[in-house]
């Protein structure tokens, strides 16, 4: 069977997205940060209008928005904002005032669907260079903190008590989250780089007895999402990032189900 | 049980010889610019001493404890702890995301790696044996506090940290757990710093006793303390009926030796090791 270079490429930008995106989604799901990953996402549109602006690249201005927003977010909760609002606000508005400073870029005529909806097969190689250095990054994060991620996740005293810095350790999410957003932003867009994170972690909560266990399964579904929704666009002509995030939601579907029934089975 | 009182005295001596596993000096500690929430705070713990502090709500109990473990910084004064001091910290409360699925076994190696066999021995040791397969979500409150018990013993301890350890537990539930930390406590030899609200049951096993509002406002032996015009100013009438309770508990105990009076050497002998039970 022959395969199309850009099927190759958009499998493997994908497939790399997903091995970042398994263990982070893990922890967004378990410290309850989901809104936080979306307002850090919406930012990334502010970044894409900022980079054409000022003509650095996308990933890059994705970057920092992501982690400005990160860091003002963190502030204001730290003096007391309530979470759920200032998320929103923050969120929002920096959505709107990017699609607004965009159309303000003169001689830019820019397709925002490719950045709302991602555009998985037009990665190039240079893409890929970038998407893969990116997943590495936050995987090689993931590893070498997992223990102190975990600990502080599970109680920031018990781990404070161990000499872990909870303060670090959030830290240390809020750059992955940041970076996976930059690299996510070509394969799903900014609307869905979120449903990345947490479905195929949501998905794989049923079946994993441990948290690292959770975290391989989680790897393991949003990848499988990835290339069913490769298939799906390629089959149908449908959108890919809506069609790769609608295979992960068909999964989370079928997880749930499966373990309503495997339940219902062992009980006899 | 009851340490003979040449036994007792010569273990004070040695405590008193050893250095101390945390020492602060003049120790006050503000959030923000508000009024700090500890003030001056002078304070030591040698090794295999049991010091509880006890205190009305907001009087900077879990502050106390935060800042001699150097979880929050003193704004003024300095803290002093034994190089690689090993803690064992028994937190107030744990929620735990039931998206996390985390077995027993998995929470006792969160901070250090353990083997099997220590895993079922500690799991033993603090009563729940058997528990390692089943999910944290899925234990009961006695049983989520004595395995977070054993989750603080699994590093060696030299110091067992309790920040109000028996909340949500019932009275016979309480009484149980104390009974199990004085336990663990001679078999390992380690401190035991605890803040309680639990008053009756925490004087008898404390060889020394804190009273905590915003400064240390008196310490000393049980005895000493409860007696205290500042303890008393303090908690008032609540607190004379929960130590007319304690004594009267007595009356009806069992494990103790002939002679072993509690009603007249309970001041008197700050080692003195408790085991009666505390149930009614």
């Amino acid at each position: 069977m022959i395969v199309d270079d850009f099927i190759l490429r958009a499998a493997l930008a994908g497939l790399m997205v997903a091995l970042a995106a398994g263990p982070l989604g893990c922890f967004v799901v378990w410290r309850r940060m989901a809104y936080f990953g979306d307002a850090t996402a919406h930012a990334a549109i502010l970044g894409v209008a900022l980079a054409l602006a000022f003509s650095v690249s996308v990933f890059l201005g994705t970057l920092i928005t992501a982690l400005v927003m990160a860091a003002v977010v963190s502030t204001l909760a730290g003096r007391g904002w309530a979470m759920d609002t200032t998320l929103g606000v923050l969120a929002h508005s920096a959505l709107a005032l990017g699609l607004v400073a965009v159309s303000f870029l003169p001689g830019v005529r820019v397709d925002l669907t490719v950045y709302l909806f991602g555009d998985i097969l037009t990665v190039s190689r240079n893409d890929l260079v970038v998407i893969g250095l990116g997943a590495a990054m936050v995987l090689g994060l993931m590893v070498w903190r997992w223990r102190f991620l975990l600990a502080a996740t599970i109680s920031e005293d018990l781990a404070q008590s161990a000499g872990v810095n909870p303060a670090r350790e959030r830290m240390v999410l809020v750059l992955a989250l940041a970076i996976t957003v930059a690299v996510a932003l070509k394969v799903v867009g900014a609307l869905l780089i979120a449903a990345m994170l947490i479905i195929p972690a949501a998905a794989a909560r049923a079946y994993a007895r441990s948290p690292e266990l959770m975290a391989a399964l989680a790897v393991t579904l949003g990848a499988a999402a990835v290339l069913a929704g490769l298939g799906l666009s390629l089959q149908f002509d449908t959108p890919a990032g809506p069609s790769i995030v609608a295979a992960a939601s068909a999964f989370f579907v079928g997880s749930v189900g499966g373990a309503g029934i495997w339940r219902l089975v062992r009980r006899g | 049980m009851s340490a003979a009182p040449a036994v007792a005295a010569r273990d004070a001596v040695a405590r008193a010889e050893a250095e101390p596993l945390i020492r602060a000096e003049g120790v006050s500690v503000a959030y923000g610019k508000a009024q700090p929430v500890l003030s001056g705070i002078d304070f030591e713990i040698r090794p295999g001493e049991i010091v509880t502090v006890v205190g009305p709500n907001g009087s900077g109990k879990s502050t106390f404890l935060r800042a001699v473990l150097g979880m929050v910084g003193a704004s003024a004064g300095r803290v002093w702890r034994a190089p690689k001091l090993r803690v064992g910290y028994v937190p107030q409360r744990l929620h735990l995301d039931p998206n996390l699925p985390l077995t027993v076994a998995r929470f006792l190696r969160l901070l250090q790696p353990l083997p099997d066999a220590e895993v079922l021995s500690l799991l033993a040791r603090v009563g729940v044996p058997g528990l390692e397969g089943r999910s944290m979500g899925t234990l009961s409150g006695g049983q989520f506090q004595r395995v977070l018990l054993a989750q603080a013993l699994a590093g060696r301890p030299q110091i067992l940290v309790l920040d109000e350890p028996t909340q949500g537990l019932d009275q016979s539930g309480i009484a149980a757990f104390y009974r199990l930390i004085e336990a663990v406590r001679r078999e390992i030899g380690c401190a035991v710093l605890s803040v309680s609200h639990d008053l009756h049951v925490v004087m008898s096993a404390s060889d020394r006793v804190i009273c905590l509002n915003g400064h240390i406002c008196c310490q000393g032996t049980p005895h000493v303390v409860s007696n205290a015009p500042e303890y008393r100013a303090l908690f008032g009438l609540g607190t004379q009926g929960a130590l007319a309770l304690y004594q009267h508990n007595h009356d009806h105990n069992h494990e103790h030796g002939p002679g072993d009076d509690h009603l007249s050497d309970h001041g008197q002998s700050p080692t003195h090791s408790h085991e009666g039970g505390h149930d009614r």
